[in-house]
């Protein structure tokens, strides 16, 4: 279980993006995840919303964007979505597959409220 | 909507680990300069990790100069192990509770080495097979071990360690037989995750089958060495 360390180092991540670009509040904290990231993305979503309680993220909103694992044939070239980790390619079934998506474990992006309105 | 509450986003793109893979870089960088080939020991725990360390001492501690850290939740145990079968340079990484080494703990204990008088680093990683895999520790390889009292299905159950790793060693083949473990099985499974993976079967008990990977090692060290 080590996604509670992933969910700290992703809450001090944004609290350190906060002060650089001078956000008072952020409400939304969108990550991505891979499914070869070693990641659960229910476990780290648990973990996110247990830290941010009594902090200055508190009531912040983390969405997960689950990444299928996407590959490329080394072999004749052909691009898809790799189903249950089954590294074969469906054209030429050549087993030489370079994984090109599903390694991801970053911060997308953060929401914050309109600044200089109302 | 006029003073209405607009949402801004702002486009982040931040790797998570990105102050881990920092240091495993620098860790990287450091070993390669002094040509030291470095393995990454990862497994269930009790697949025999520290099993094959000590053999693997015993058969080389003369011809190679092996330092090893020895990654443990809370006992120096598998570092007393490694020193007893012969390790000159053996480190314990005790965790503390983590489930998982990181390249900031390496970094802490590799000054601490004589790394100049390596050939060969080897790092045993915490008992686990999906939390060490998010954690690249500066290695050159990761060497994943499994034994024939797991299930063969096991390269399936923990996809993200097998593709990670370059080495399999299913270990315990003594035991064949004494379980449903299928070998043809296991293997089949680790290469349809992983078709580059290098497979050796041993036993760490009668020592079946560790002239296969004691050779590997050597010519592993040599290429490094740029010989
Ligand atoms: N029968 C048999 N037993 C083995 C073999 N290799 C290791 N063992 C036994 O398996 C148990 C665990 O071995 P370790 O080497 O401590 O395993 P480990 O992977 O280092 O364990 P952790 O560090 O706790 O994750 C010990 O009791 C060993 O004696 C083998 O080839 N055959
Ligand atoms: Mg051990
Ligand atoms: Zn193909």
């Amino acid at each position: 279980m080590h996604e509670l360390s992933i969910a700290q180092s992703i809450y001090e991540t944004v609290l350190r993006e906060m002060e650089i670009r001078e956000l008072a509040e952020v409400s939304t904290v969108g990550v991505r995840v891979g499914a070869l990231s070693g990641v659960m993305a229910d476990a780290l979503q648990f973990s996110f919303e247990a830290i941010v309680i009594d902090s200055p993220l508190a009531g912040c909103k983390f969405t997960i964007e689950e990444i299928p694992v996407h590959g490329s044939c080394q072999s004749c070239g052909k691009a898809f979505v790799v189903k249950d980790f089954l590294f074969c390619c469906p054209i030429c079934q050549s087993g030489q597959i370079e994984v090109t998506q599903g390694y991801e474990l970053e911060i997308a992006y953060l929401e914050v409220r309109g600044k200089g309105e109302g | 909507m006029k003073g209405g509450v607009m949402a801004e986003k702002i486009d982040l793109g931040k790797k998570v680990l990105s102050e881990n893979d920092r240091l495993a870089g620098e860790i990287r960088e450091k070993l390669s300069a002094h040509r030291i080939a470095a393995l990454n020991f990862v497994s269930s725990p009790g697949s025999g990790k520290t099993s094959l360390l000590e053999r693997t001492l015993a058969a080389l501690k003369d011809e190679l100069r092996i330092g090893l850290i020895a990654g443990d939740v809370q006992t120096e145990n598998d570092a007393n192990r490694l020193i007893k079968a012969g390790g000159r340079m053996v480190r314990p990484l005790v965790t503390g509770g983590s489930c998982h080494l990181d390249a900031r703990m390496v970094s802490r204990v590799l000054p601490e080495m004589d790394i100049e008088q390596l050939d060969l680093l080897i790092i045993e990683n915490v008992g686990n097979l999906v939390c060490p895999s998010s954690y690249d520790l500066g290695e050159d390889m990761k060497v994943v071990l499994i034994s024939t009292t797991e299930g063969d299905d096991k390269p399936l159950k923990y996809p993200g360690m097998f593709r990670r790793s370059s080495i399999m060693v299913i270990n315990k083949i003594d035991l064949l037989g004494t379980s449903d473990f299928d070998m043809a099985q296991v293997k089949a499974n680790a290469l349809s995750i992983n078709a580059n993976l290098k497979i050796f079967e041993l036993s760490c008990r009668t020592g079946e089958g560790l002239d296969a990977w004691l050779d590997w090692l050597k010519q592993l060290v040599g290429e490094k060495r740029g010989e």
